[in-house]
């Protein structure tokens, strides 16, 4: 084991899923023509003045909520100032002394089973900047205003990451928790939740953080994980080659796969952060509070723990099945069809079904679950064969593949296609009789010990059967064959 | 004359169809064409869109409508953006620039039928007492052409004084409409913080600045205050209260309003100037009034709180004008830096590169919390004084300013004597209160004001206040000569 202790703190940026910006009326969709989404407010002309955005704080206070963290029930709106182009008033309003979200936690399920809670130290609302485009100009920089005045959450984490998977699952638990309220559409690509990291080391004991550099703009988890393992290695080479790491801000390069400085903390811009005064403090009343307590929706872990509970599932399978919202829907939807059907939920192997054959589909081809080609009542439909032997799961798995390119039912492709189990004894044994007689040589060796040839009977006897032979019976009634006796004879 | 008329007689004619708002706004431009060159006080005259309101005017008339300012003229001083017409605020930084769209106020009047004539020189970015921080050079007081009109409302101040128009608007941060409507011998009234919205008001201090009007007496002001005033859904910070019927409430009786006269507004006056005010509270007591002395002990603190608060939001304010998007940009930028540097060390003038520095100053890291904080501190502690003193009583007054107006050229090189012009007018800026100043006499020739101080949202009881005074006095319509 390393002697040395990494700790991590994360500043996740949420792209508020307002339709207008968080202080102008102009709309925040993405990929417009550039400065064609910002009006006089975020060009930040002479005169004008900002005017909060009702929703962005419903959103911000919907967040708390779901951390239990307590909303400050006044708030203030800072100016953040530092000269910039795609900076129209030369200042960020953001949240520095007094933001709307205080002290809050949520649990992560590491890989070894062990939830782990990590803290929220804040969660403030901020306005973002434009971009500054730099390429296909010859001899000048353009600025695309679009973005600017886009609301943000900034979520800021307690140093309580000791690794750079801890990090990624509470990444992955924040991106989970902001599309399930439903008040972020999670797009890392367009840059809709993006983090900063904080990354430092320290001895294995030591009392005090080490220094640490922050890592900028990291917009998928895949980044967070090898950037964090670079800077880990890297600050550990520089202390044990006798150096000292060095407060900074610094950039992964995704391409090189590596962290590079970009400013030291003495370069670092003196914000001059002072109470915006054209905004009053934010009074947030406990009617507020109320009204949005009562539009929260079944957070992840409340959901999981249900699904672990009536449905008898493991940790590990209600946490993968409550990951979004989409697939706890799907999955209750599949368990729901299974109760009206057969009177029991099948939830194990439902479970089963949605995280293994589905998503695999679904990654294949690169589909969300809310645009599944097999509804989860056509789902339902094919398990519910299974359940009641008309067919075997590895049958299974060929029908649903036709499920989800012809978008036929289980029932139809099971029936074109005669692929219904063989249940009759009596066939089974006549095919068993079949096999038997055609392979002497291996039937003697059987008969003579070597048990292992069990298999090929069974192989032999689902290749002439199509694979229809009902699997446990033909066990049963092969094995009885094989030792040389005559079976039971009994039909399922 | 038509232009010694007040509003609400020019209103009556208008209405009566005896004058058409065309002819009152060709009586107006022709005084402007003749007089502002002596004067500088209008830097845009917009003659022809004047003309093209004024007939829009004269149509709504003719079709029967009747309104408190429909078909009146106004000059606005050049802070409020105004569509289509250039909008300086006094500076090289916005020489070009055309301003896309009205500012509340201004629209506000546009749509009471007001026929804007052009906008007011003012010091730059409403950063002076004297008007001699304009780009477009200083100007001039109509009561002494050697003389300022004060600032930074000065060329709405010397307009209305001139009569180049019946009456204009101003921007008060620290008594920017009081100190010159004081100075240039008219009434201006600086409304509550919030009162007017700020929307399209070029910001200076923000949580200082407030919209007034600057004309010749109560009865008008009350006027033009009851169609600017309002909640503003574009201004966070304009607040959401009824606007009473300032005109309708002008006759209220004095009798048993309490007066309180500041103690440390009198301390070290000039004893012709103390005498002017004490002789207008005189008139006050005779009318009904009470007065009693009053100390508001922290208001000494009120010039050095100021100049740290305002500077500071001013800093932020004005980083907007940075050569990007409009307004003044250097010539051949080098590279991003040189863009900054150049445009800005050379669009802004003197004056607004001090506060600039100064405010970054004070909110830099490590002298935050002794500059700024400590500030916002002693803001609170002159506001409670305020409250405490309106417990005892209505009003305050005191004088408007400690002289009257001084020589141009006199205090522009020692910024510290300049500010402490306007020691006596901060105060109702960092409360939030509104503040009237109203011509009271004269020292040698140069018109004197008095000021009285309200608590918040008391502009009826202040403009009524006025109003009895007015009608006890003829101070108010002494005309400078020369522009009878």
């Amino acid at each position: 084991m390393s002697n040395w202790e990494v700790v991590i703190g994360l500043e996740i940026h949420a792209q508020l899923a307002t339709r207008s910006k968080i202080f102008s009326g102009s709309p925040t969709a993405y990929g417009a023509p550039p400065n064609t989404q910002a009006d006089l407010v975020d060009l930040a002309y002479p005169g004008v003045l900002p005017v909060l955005n009702g929703e962005a704080l419903r959103m911000a206070v919907k967040f708390g909520l779901a951390i239990n963290a307590r909303i400050a029930p006044r708030s203030i709106f800072a100016r953040k100032n530092y000269f910039y182009p795609d900076l129209p008033k030369g200042y960020q309003i953001s949240q520095y002394e007094q933001p709307v979200v205080g002290k809050g936690a949520i649990t992560v399920l590491l890989d070894d089973g062990t939830v782990k809670s990590i803290g929220v130290t804040r969660a403030h609302l901020e306005e973002d900047a434009g971009k500054s485009l730099h390429e296909g100009l010859a001899n000048a920089s353009g600025i695309d205003l679009n973005r600017a005045g886009t609301p943000l959450l900034e979520i800021v984490s307690e140093p309580d990451m000791r690794s750079a998977k801890e990090a990624v699952a509470y990444m992955k638990k924040i991106h989970t928790l902001v599309r399930y309220l439903e008040i972020c559409d999670g797009n890392m690509q367009e840059g809709s939740f993006r983090c900063d990291a904080n990354v430092s080391v320290r001895q294995r004991g030591a009392a005090k953080f080490g220094t640490r550099a922050e890592i900028k703009n990291l917009n998928s988890f895949r980044f967070v994980e090898k950037a964090i393992h670079y800077e880990v290695a890297r600050q550990i080479e520089v202390i044990e080659s006798g150096g000292q790491v060095v407060q900074e801000t610094r950039l992964y390069d995704s391409d090189k796969n590596e962290t590079r400085s970009m400013r030291s903390k003495e370069e670092a811009n003196d914000y001059r952060y002072f109470p915006d005064p054209d905004l009053l403090p934010l009074e947030i009343e406990e009617s507020l509070i109320a009204s949005v307590r009562a539009t929260l929706p079944e957070l992840p872990d409340e959901k999981a723990s249900r699904f672990a509970r009536d449905f008898a599932l493991s940790a590990y399978d209600a946490g993968v099945l409550s990951a979004s919202r989409e697939m706890g829907s799907y999955f209750e939807a599949v368990v729901a069809a299974l109760v009206t059907a057969l009177g029991q939920p099948h939830a194990k192997l439902a479970a089963n079904w949605v995280m293994g054959e589905l998503s695999g589909l679904l990654n294949r081809d690169n589909l969300e679950i809310s645009q599944s080609r097999i509804s989860a009542e056509a789902l339902a439909g094919l398990l519910k064969r299974i359940v009641d032997a008309t067919i075997s799961g590895k049958i299974a798995k060929e029908v649903f593949e036709s499920m989800w390119s012809d978008g036929k039912s289980a029932d139809v492709i099971i029936e074109e296609r005669g692929l219904e189990q063989i249940t009759d004894a009596g066939a089974i044994e006549r095919v068993i009789d079949e096999v038997m007689a055609a392979n002497p040589k291996q039937l003697a060796d059987y008969r003579s010990g070597k048990d292992k040839l069990f298999g090929f009977f069974v192989g032999q006897v689902m290749k002439a059967t199509g694979g229809k032979a009902n699997p446990a019976q033909l066990n049963d009634l092969l094995k009885t064959k094989l030792a040389g006796g005559q079976p039971v004879s009994f039909n399922a | 004359m038509l232009h010694d008329l007040s509003i609400g007689e020019l209103a009556d004619r208008l209405a009566a169809r005896e004058l058409s708002s065309v002819e009152l706004t060709r009586h107006f431009l022709a005084r402007i064409e003749r007089l502002n060159p002596g004067l500088n006080a209008v830097i845009t005259v917009t003659a022809e869109e004047a003309l093209a309101a004024a007939a829009r005017a004269d149509a709504r008339l003719a079709a029967g409508e009747r309104g408190a300012l429909l078909g009146i003229p106004i000059i606005h001083k050049d802070i409020f953006c105004t569509d289509g017409v250039r909008t300086s605020c006094g500076s090289r930084m916005l020489d070009n620039f055309i301003a896309p769209y009205d500012a509340t106020v201004v629209a506000k009047l546009k749509a009471a039928g007001v026929v804007m004539l052009g906008k007011a020189n003012m010091d730059e970015f409403a950063m002076g007492s004297s008007n001699e921080t304009s780009f477009y050079g200083p100007v001039r007081n109509p009561w002494d052409r050697t003389k300022v009109p004060g600032g930074s409302s000065g060329g709405s101040a010397a307009a209305s004084a001139a009569r180049l128009a019946p009456f204009s608007t101003g921007t008060d941060t620290g008594g920017s409409i009081r100190q010159p409507a004081a100075l240039t011998g008219i009434t201006g009234i600086k409304p509550t913080y919030g009162r007017v919205s700020r929307y399209g008001m070029i910001a200076f201090a923000s949580s200082l600045d407030q919209a007034g009007v600057l004309a010749q007496s109560a009865a008008d002001a009350a006027t033009a205050l009851k169609v600017i005033a309002g909640f503003d859904p574009k201004d966070s910070t304009s607040v959401d209260a009824q606007v009473p019927d300032y005109p309708a409430l002008l006759n209220v009786p004095l009798k048993g309003l309490k007066i309180g006269l500041l103690r440390e507004f009198f301390e070290g006056l000039e004893p012709r100037n103390a005498k002017l005010i004490r002789d207008a509270l005189a008139v006050f007591t005779s009318l009904g009034a009470e007065t009693l002395e009053v100390s508001l002990p922290h208001l000494p603190m009120s010039v050095p709180t100021y100049y740290v608060v305002a500077p500071a939001e001013c800093s932020s304010n004005l980083s907007r004008f940075d050569g990007v998007r409009y307004g003044y940009r250097c010539e051949g930028p080098k590279d991003l830096t040189d863009l900054y540097e150049r445009s800005r060390g050379e669009g802004f003038g003197a004056e607004v590169k001090r506060r600039i520095m100064t405010g970054t100053y004070v909110l830099s890291a490590g002298y935050f919390d002794a500059y700024y904080l400590k500030a916002q501190r002693v803001r609170r502690l002159i506001t409670d004084d305020f409250r405490a003193a309106f417990d005892k009583v209505d009003l305050l007054a005191g004088p408007t300013t400690p002289t009257p107006a001084f020589a141009i050229g006199a205090k522009i090189d020692d910024p510290v004597t300049m500010y402490l012009n306007d020691i006596y007018t901060i105060g109702a800026n960092l409360a939030g209160l509104p503040g009237v100043s109203a011509p009271c006499g004269f020292v040698d020739g140069l018109p004197l004001g008095l000021q009285l101080i309200g608590p918040h949202f008391a502009e009826a009881k202040l403009l009524g206040a006025v109003h009895q005074f007015q009608l006890a006095t003829d101070w108010h319509t002494h005309r400078p000569r020369g522009y009878e």
